[in-house]
């Protein structure tokens, strides 16, 4: 008994699956009779019987309708006109009732595909075009608004209407009146009026179709008042055209920015602020990021549903392993190397090397998943620019980490024991501030937001042992650039960098583009060898 | 006048050296061509083609130890020059193929076949012709390293600023020689040589004559560096090295002797190069990597930077480490054990071998005068 | 600015500095310092910490450009449009306030390195230098009391040896004007007595400006004095009128 309860659960599960909308799902009452009256139809198998019941499904609002039509059109509704029973052969071959939704026990012998032709193909057609427009899947809905911006057929203008009527959803709403606009436009027996007031509806859209549509409007029409406004319109777009995409530029840039920032920071601290040259900075991002591979590896053991908590976990976790590893480099090789910084150059990329090896060696040579939770998957639409979620809250995470960190330096405690130190060791150990254990600290915050920053790139860059390598120079030119010891200074050239380069693309292609930014950096360091916003004064020589 | 120069200024140790220099360049040829492969003594090719390569090393180490331990410019960037030099010999190598190309075609190098190119770019003429290809491996990575140090230097860009952007030059000719549309090989680079000077690359006799000529170059560079560290114009280097503004308030134009070195230093290496890259055959973007630039600096740092000698010796030791753990098992680790020689030499051998003896030497000496007080020693000169 | 460019009294001046000032990030190192230097003259040059003594000396040795003023240096030559090699070509030597000579060579190469002669790197690569240099390598030597250290490497030279060193490398320079920033500092008595007796002597055939904290230095020097405070001049003339003028004594004992 419990077996059989267990099939037929399976059964309408793998229906529900089947039919989109699930014929199981309680059915509108009032659409009961039409529907059955449809079915009728449909297993007279007459050409006309089927065109009234393709009408009176779409009519129905039915929620298995769809399904129906669709099968129809894809020859996988079987009728048999004996019986009257009506099935749907789903793809894999297995038979379900239509009527009930349960699979179909003992198939009639004369169940037979029902016939179309030509004219009940685009029938259905329209009628899934009417369906879509009522789904109520929002995604379906907006599909089908940008099928009929497409074909722009003056019959779908009545169903369109009643669609816009009862949308409740603004953007479904606002795609559906471009679909009509484009539609009362396309139709020359509409009135002139409502034709330009229909251009100038249009002129909101700035993407290319639209204009390739305006455009070809203006080359058929025969009137010159409809040709002067779509002219108008088409010029607007233009422009606005161009203003977007040197936004979008201007996005992906930002977005590139905060990620060369973010890379940034933590060197902004060990280099800019205690001057030491750690060429194994981008190691300390490389290990953020296998962190959060470890602590996702976890989720996945132990609380799967809980996946979307491994970054907040992740976040601290990275900001302790990669500290504790700076630390650990601070006390046993670079202390003893201050006021060396070609040596410290030296012994630090030989760490870069160590912790290389140590990651190929621990979690193998290739690129290791690391997966995006829901909220940093999927991408979102702003007038037309199209943004990612993750590089958003990259962006937001970026800024949040900088002026957390410029809050530790200025209003804290260790801020003020660190440019204590860093500015007079002598000095600051006379007044009683523990300087080696400040350096280990300020070191550590540097390699730990480092590692933070390998959480955020484990998002959207390949989690293998050479990340920090492909971080390491550009990280340098971004606090370099900035100018040393300034962390403002690094925002700007971070965000700087990241919007010339992102402008560049285009024009020279993504390669020539880095190496132009690269040329152009080399020649400006030489013009000004101490950054943007630099440190004047004797400061600078000590 | 130039033999007087270089009488003065070589002192025992680089007589030693030079002499050994000398007996490798005779003896291994006849150990690989004369005595017989079955014996003791017998150097078998392979070997022959390792040390050349070691050998152009030990130069570009030479090279950079000049800028670097006489100089105190840490250049990221030297493997540039090693690979433009490298880069002018491989096209000149490309033009001696002709048609025996897997395309056969007598004017286009297979790549550009491949590539659907019709004619040889301009950049790609006359090195068919030996002396041009000469002439520009010498002056590709001269006049860059001309550019580049009279911008550099000019505006005082020193110590990491330099090394940095010294590394971004040579990351951004990686880039840049990757490309396809440069018309120098793309990613694959240049292979497949056929013919030096009319000689089959291949050969024994060639690799044996390669060598030689490596060994020689060895030889000249090392005297010339020697000539140069012991003139007042070494003398200046090294006062720029330690005090640099005090140089300038002397009136010495820093930014002037920093280019003469910057740039020779950066043909030498060019010149390594060129030798290099008929001995493995193949030059690819992948020589301009940073990683290989700083690769070469340890050289020296194990060695001993500021010591002609401990260049060359540092090459050839951390070299053959190199092959000792990159083939077979312990490959693994190799990585381990040069990122650990990074970290030592940096912390306990900051002088490099040549300086640790140099010092032991000096303490044992000094103990022993004062175990025994020798009549009063002559002033050192 | 034509008139700033010639003033009258530029041309019989050996150093010419007028309405200099110079800050860095809103500090103001020098303000509208003015300071005339005769030929032959030595100078010495006093004032508290922050006064802007080694700022001047900076300025006048092209390591740092001036804001505003003009500076004029053996009549008419502009210093303010010169680098470092260039201003030490034309006769300026400077001598640091922590004693900077190369350590890693010997105290005879140090001596040759500030030996008057081509600068240029070709010269130093083929010039016949060091043959011809032994005689006045000696002599320098011998006025600063190392000849028998000739050998030494100068990194093992104790704290006076080195100033001593770095004074001689001045004379070697044979320049017109010597700038010695604190030349007694760390030294001892009988070191600071000698010192003043060596810069006596030097300033017999040549112009001199030092700046010194060391009151009984200064006095031992007996030249005129000026004093600095805040980037400007406070006060100037012998040591006594210097010491009991009333503004200086505020600003030494800050009443």
């Amino acid at each position: 008994m419990s077996k059989h309860a267990n099939r037929s659960a399976l059964a309408s599960l793998a229906l529900a699956l089947l039919l989109v909308m699930g014929i199981a799902a309680s059915p509108v009452r009032l659409a009961a009779q039409t529907l059955d009256a449809a079915f009728d139809r449909l297993a007279a198998d007459s050409f006309s019987d089927t065109a009234r019941a393709i009408d009176d499904l779409a009519a129905s609002g039915a929620p298995q309708a769809e399904s129906l039509i669709e099968a129809l059109g894809a020859r996988r509704l079987l009728a048999d006109k004996a019986t009257g029973t009506i099935a749907i052969q789903t793809p894999a071959g297995a038979l379900l009732d239509a009527r009930t939704g349960k699979p179909l026990a003992s198939p009639p012998p004369g169940l037979a595909v029902v016939r179309i032709n030509n004219r009940l193909r685009s029938a259905i057609d329209a009628a899934l075009g009417t369906l879509a427009m009522v789904s109520p899947d929002r995604s379906k809905r907006l599909v089908a608004a940008e099928a009929l911006f497409k074909s722009r057929k003056a019959s779908d203008l009545a169903p369109l209407d009643k669609a816009i009527a009862a949308e409740k959803d603004d953007a479904v709403r606002s795609a559906f009146g471009k679909a009509r606009s484009a539609i009362v436009l396309a139709d020359d027996k509409q009135p002139l009026a409502d034709r330009v007031a229909a251009v100038q509806s249009l002129a909101e859209w700035p993407d290319s179709d639209t204009l390739g549509f305006l455009r070809q409007v203006q080359a058929s029409t025969q009137e010159p008042a409809l040709k002067q406004s779509i002219e108008t319109a088409a010029v607007a777009i233009e422009h606005r055209r161009q203003l977007l995409s040197g936004l979008q530029n201007v996005i992906y840039g930002l977005s590139l920015g905060s990620v060369l920032l973010l890379a940034a920071i933590g060197l902004a601290i060990t280099f800019g602020v205690m001057g030491v040259i750690n060429m194994a900075h981008g190691e300390m991002v490389m290990l953020g990021a296998y962190t959060t591979f470890v602590v996702q590896e976890g989720f996945r053991a132990f609380a799967p549903g809980a996946f979307d908590l491994s970054l907040p976990v992740a976040i601290p976790l990275a900001f302790i392993v990669a500290g504790t590893v700076g630390i650990a480099i601070e006390r046993g090789i670079i202390r003893f190397l201050y006021g060396r910084p070609l040596e410290t150059l030296l012994a630090t990329w030989g760490v870069s090397l160590i912790l290389q090896q140590v990651v190929r060696t621990a979690f193998g040579p290739t690129n290791r998943e690391v997966g995006n939770p829901s909220y940093m998957s999927g991408a979102f639409d702003l007038y037309g620019i199209s943004i990612t979620w993750s590089r958003l809250w990259i962006i937001v995470f970026t800024l949040t980490v900088f002026f957390s960190l410029l809050f530790v330096l200025k209003r804290t405690r260790l801020g003020l024991e660190m440019r204590a130190v860093t500015q007079n060791r002598r000095m600051a150990a006379s007044m009683g501030i523990r300087s080696a254990r400040v350096d280990a600290l300020t070191f550590g915050l540097g390699s730990g937001i480092a590692g933070i920053a390998g959480v955020a790139l484990s998002q959207i860059d390949n989690v293998s042992p050479n990340l920090g390598q492909s971080y390491i120079v550009d990280s340098f030119m971004v606090v370099v650039f900035g100018g040393v010891g300034n962390l403002w200074g690094t925002l700007v050239s971070a965000f700087f960098l990241g919007i010339a380069n992102k402008m560049l693309e285009p024009v020279a292609g993504a390669v020539l583009g880095k190496i132009l930014i690269l040329v152009l950096l080399i020649l400006f360091i030489q013009k000004r060898p101490r950054g943007l916003f630099a440190l004047k004064g004797r400061a600078v020589e000590a | 006048m130039i033999t007087k120069l270089l009488i003065e200024s070589l002192d025992r140790r680089s007589g030693w050296f030079l002499g050994i220099v000398a007996v490798a360049m005779v003896l291994i040829p006849i150990l690989n061509l004369a005595v017989p492969e079955g014996s003791f003594l017998h150097v078998p090719t392979y070997l022959v083609s390792l040390l050349g390569k070691y050998v152009c090393f030990a130069i570009l180490a030479l090279a950079l130890d000049l800028v670097w331990g006489y100089c105190g410019i840490l250049s990221l960037g030297h493997g540039a020059f090693f690979a433009l030099g490298g880069y002018a010999m491989g096209m000149y190598l490309m033009r001696q193929i002709g048609n025996r190309g897997v395309y056969a075609n007598p004017d286009l190098p297979d790549f550009m076949v491949f590539l659907n190119w019709k004619e040889l770019p301009i950049f790609w003429y006359g090195f068919g012709w030996f002396p041009y290809a000469f002439f520009m491996i010498l002056f590709v990575p001269g006049i860059l390293a001309f550019l580049f140090g009279w911008l550099a230097f000019r505006s005082r860009v020193t110590g990491v600023y330099l090394s940095i952007i010294t590394q971004a030059l040579t990351y951004a000719l990686m880039l840049a020689f990757f490309r396809n549309d440069m018309g120098i090989g793309g990613n694959n680079g240049l292979t497949d040589f056929k013919d030096i000077l009319g000689f089959p690359v291949q050969a024994q006799t060639t690799r044996i004559a390669l060598l030689v000529l490596s060994l020689a170059l060895l030889a000249l560079a090392f005297a010339l560096a020697r000539v140069l560290v012991t003139s007042t114009f070494g003398k200046v280097l090294v006062a720029i090295r330690d005090a640099e503004s005090r140089t300038r308030f002397l009136g010495y134009r820093v930014e002037h002797y920093k280019l003469v070195v910057f740039t020779l230093s950066a043909c030498i290496a060019g010149l390594a190069g060129a030798l290099y890259v008929p001995q493995v055959g193949i030059i690819n973007p992948s020589e301009f990597a940073p990683a290989n630039s700083i690769e070469a600096v340890i050289w020296v740092a194990v060695g001993g930077r500021g010591t002609l000698v401990g260049a060359v010796v540092g090459a050839f030791v951390v070299n053959f480490l190199k092959s000792f753990f990159t083939t077979g098992a312990l490959a693994a680790y190799w990585l381990f054990v040069l990122g650990g020689l990074f970290v030592f030499v940096t912390l306990v051998l900051p002088k490099g071998i040549v300086g640790a003896v140099e010092e032991f030497l000096a303490k044992r000496r000094e103990a022993r005068q004062a175990a025994a007080p020798a009549p009063k020693p002559e002033p050192a000169e | 600015m034509i008139e700033a460019l010639t003033p009258p009294n530029v041309t019989n001046a050996l150093l010419y500095l007028d309405a200099v000032s110079v800050s860095f990030d809103g500090f103001k190192a020098l303000r509208e310092l003015s300071l005339y230097l005769e030929h032959g003259e030595m100078r010495a040059i006093i004032g508290p910490n922050g006064a802007g003594k080694t700022t001047m000396m900076d300025v006048i040795t092209g390591k740092t450009r001036p804001d505003t003023g003009t500076v004029f240096f053996d009549g008419l030559v502009d210093l303010t449009k010169q680098d470092e090699a260039s201003i030490a070509e034309l006769g300026i030597g400077r001598k640091f306030q922590k004693p900077t000579v190369f350590e890693m060579h010997s105290v005879a190469d140090n001596i040759l390195l500030a030996l008057k002669a081509p600068r240029d790197p070709f010269s130093s690569l083929f010039g016949a230098r060091n043959r011809i240099a032994r005689e006045r390598i000696d002599a320098v030597l011998e006025t600063v009391r190392l000849q028998d250290l000739a050998g030494r490497q100068s990194g093992s030279l104790s704290h006076g040896q080195k100033q001593w060193l770095e004074i001689g490398m001045l004379l070697a320079q044979d320049p017109k004007l010597l700038l010695v920033d604190e030349p007694v500092a760390g030294m001892t008595d009988a070191e600071t007595e000698a010192t003043a007796d060596l810069l006596r002597d030097i300033s017999r055939s040549h112009s001199v400006i030092v700046v010194e904290h060391d009151m009984h230095f200064v006095r031992a020097l007996g030249v005129k004095v000026t004093c600095l405070h805040e980037g400007s001049v406070l006060a100037e003339g012998t040591i006594d009128e210097v010491s009991a003028n009333e503004r200086v004594v505020e600003v030494y004992l800050g009443r």
